[in-house]
């Protein structure tokens, strides 16, 4: 009895350090806890749904201008020109009656797909242009800039009007015909909105 | 103009060789007589002999005389792109390690110049405790060493989509692959350091390069194989290849092998970021897009002889050798024909045999003079096989370059020069 009244004491003695000791995280690493000032300045990844679409808004008659000045010199006065990545249409830049469209296709890839003709989700244009156009001044845009330059893609590709403001709450229900045309070799079940693999059927070129 | 043997052994090469040989150096180099400005032997004894060497250095090189085992660009200068492919001189690999200054590399916004002490590596999202480390605490932590190969999705994609072969050879035709020990922190230790919340299957990896390249990974492989690599051949990485850390992501496609890698976010759905919307994707055959087709399948390429260069000359015992690897584990074997497919060989394969690495192997040969067909086909231990060409091309749109991998052909002339060859 004595034994165990000690053995009591004892544990009286030692919980309320143990207690303290649960309150701060467990530190079972050398990782350091990331706080939300520390992330926020790269926390950049837009998903298909719109999260993460930051407040703004921007019209194609505004991007328009600043495509003009700020993108046009690598992807062409139209989008399609190159020779950065082909902007608008459907497969290619270069015609399927090209007789030297393979050798085109190997000299520059990414002219034979069109952001327009491929992508699946129109959320995807504004993380991209967000983190890295302009090529030679990456993350210089505003966030309003961006939503314009992407509302006047999206406008080139058929997408959406001449003057339809595109914000976090218009951008993600921009249908993209990538969309339809997606097949998945990895299961996305439960994930948003992308489509199964063994659903989709739909679509052609 | 037909090849003899001299009398040292090597060969009079033919102005079609030279011309299809893709460089001199690539030709003399395979002659055994080095860069072709070097005298020629003689008895005198030679002025390295009759004096004190030179000195050595802190970080040591390859002979001078090695100077044309160099990656090459493309594309190359002075035509403009926004992105650049370095390609690995595969035909002069021997072995399975890739030296860490010849492992191809693709930057889609060029290679940051990253201060290790300014950089931080941030795990949040669906995590309970968001974490930062700097390369300081990565350092502390153990480490595993592993061998692995690294692909580019669009390696060898020439042969995918041009009607006619083009006349290259290993390195243009299949220098985005190369292999490496690296070593570093298994990822799972420190997503599980940060607790992962119920729900959470996808990850979005992000780099700290000018585009921030970002792909997203399920979450069940980067638990199970996937490395916060720091270190390439027992050397810190090089800038090229995602100094001061990277994700390695074996035995899949090189671009979710994030370099330069600062940021996961955990979620529970991929971003459909950039490159698994559009260039990162395979068109099939009926139009359909497919996405997220992250393992590098099954393949082989015969590297000696191979395009470009000459076959030695024949009557004499060489070997028909190349390298094998599969995304999904250890080669099983190699298959090599030199007619074209009708009869096939068991080549040997080199040790070591690792799962998802390089994996050598060789077929004694002796050329008898005439024309030759000269295929590899590689199993790996899963009994996944090397399609053919046009059964690869069947499932793709004419387009698709993607995840090429079909059984290569070299054409071995009378003249002994090796052209690339559908078969």
């Amino acid at each position: 009895m004595r034994v165990a009244t000690l053995f009591l004491l004892g544990a009286a003695l030692v919980v309320p350090i143990g207690a303290t000791r649960a309150d701060a995280p467990p530190r079972q690493g050398w990782g350091e806890p990331l706080t939300a000032d520390e992330l926020r300045p790269f926390d950049i990844t837009v998903f298909p749904d719109g999260a993460k679409l930051p407040p703004g808004s921007g019209t194609p008659t505004q991007g328009e201008a600043i495509y003009r000045q700020r993108c046009a010199w690598c992807h062409g006065p139209t989008g399609v020109e190159g020779p950065a990545s082909r902007l608008v249409g459907a497969d290619g830049f270069f015609e399927w009656s090209d007789p030297l469209r393979a050798i085109r296709i190997v000299k520059n890839p990414v002219l034979a797909l069109s952001m327009g003709g491929q992508w699946p989700y129109a959320t995807s244009v504004f993380d991209y242009v967000r983190r890295a156009m302009p090529h030679t001044a990456p993350k210089s845009l505003s966030n309003d800039e961006v939503y314009a330059v992407s509302a006047y893609l999206l406008h080139r590709n058929g997408l959406v009007g001449r003057d339809e403001v595109m914000d976090a709450k218009s951008l993600p229900l921009v249908l993209m015909p990538g969309a339809a045309r997606t097949v998945s070799a990895w299961p996305l079940e439960g994930t948003g909105r992308a489509p199964s693999p063994t659903s989709e059927k739909a679509g052609s070129r | 103009m037909e090849q003899r043997p001299d009398e040292r052994g090597t060969a009079r090469w033919s102005r079609r060789a030279l011309l299809t040989g893709g460089g001199a150096g690539v030709v003399a180099a395979l002659a055994g007589a080095g860069r072709a400005a070097r005298a020629e032997p003689t008895n005198a004894v030679p002025p390295w002999m009759r004096a004190p060497g030179g000195p050595d250095e802190e970080y040591g090189r390859p002979s001078t005389y090695e100077a044309h085992v160099r990656r090459v660009r493309r594309p190359a200068p002075p035509e403009r792109a926004v992105m650049s492919s370095w390609r690995t001189p595969l035909e002069h690999q021997r072995g399975i390690i890739t030296p860490s200054g010849l492992h191809f590399s693709v930057h889609h916004n060029g290679v940051p110049a990253i201060d290790p002490s300014a950089h931080r590596l941030m795990v949040h999202g669906m995590v309970e405790r968001p974490l930062r480390w700097d390369l300081e605490q990565l350092l502390r932590y153990p480490m595993v060493s592993r061998i692995h190969f690294l692909e580019c999705a669009g390696n060898t994609g020439a042969n995918a989509v041009m009607p006619m072969p083009l006349q290259a050879g290993c390195q243009e035709l299949f220098g985005e692959v190369s292999c490496s020990e690296w070593t570093g922190v298994p990822l799972r230790v420190l997503l599980e350091e940060a607790g992962l919340k119920p729900g959470a299957s996808w990850v979005v990896a992000e780099g700290a390069d000018g585009g921030s390249h970002a792909r997203s990974l399920p979450l069940k492989k980067l638990l199970d194989d996937a490395m916060v690599a720091l270190f390439q051949n027992g050397e810190r990485l090089r800038p090229s290849q995602g100094y001061p850390v990277r994700l390695l992501v074996p035995g899949w496609e090189g671009n979710v092998n994030v370099k330069w890698l600062h940021r996961l976010e955990v979620s529970d759905r991929p971003a459909f970021t950039k490159d698994e919307s559009g260039m990162y994707t395979q068109i099939l055959e009926d139009g359909r897009l497919e996405r997220f087709a992250f393992t590098m399948e099954v393949k082989s390429v015969i590297t000696r002889p191979s395009g470009g260069q000459l076959t030695a000359p024949p009557g004499r015992p060489t070997e028909i050798a190349g390298l094998a690897w599969s995304g999904r584990g250890k080669i099983a074997r190699v298959d090599v024909s030199v007619d074209g497919g009708t009869t096939w060989h068991p080549a040997t394969l080199g040790g070591p045999v690792l799962d998802r690495a390089f994996t050598t192997f060789s077929l004694p040969w002796t050329w008898d003079g005439k024309p030759a067909l000269l295929l590899s086909r590689a199993e790996d231990e899963h009994g996944v096989v090397q399609p053919s060409r046009s059964r690869w091309k069947a499932r793709y749109a004419a387009h698709s370059y993607n995840h090429y991998n079909a059984i290569q052909a070299w054409a071995v002339g009378a003249d002994g020069t090796v052209e690339n060859r559908y078969a």
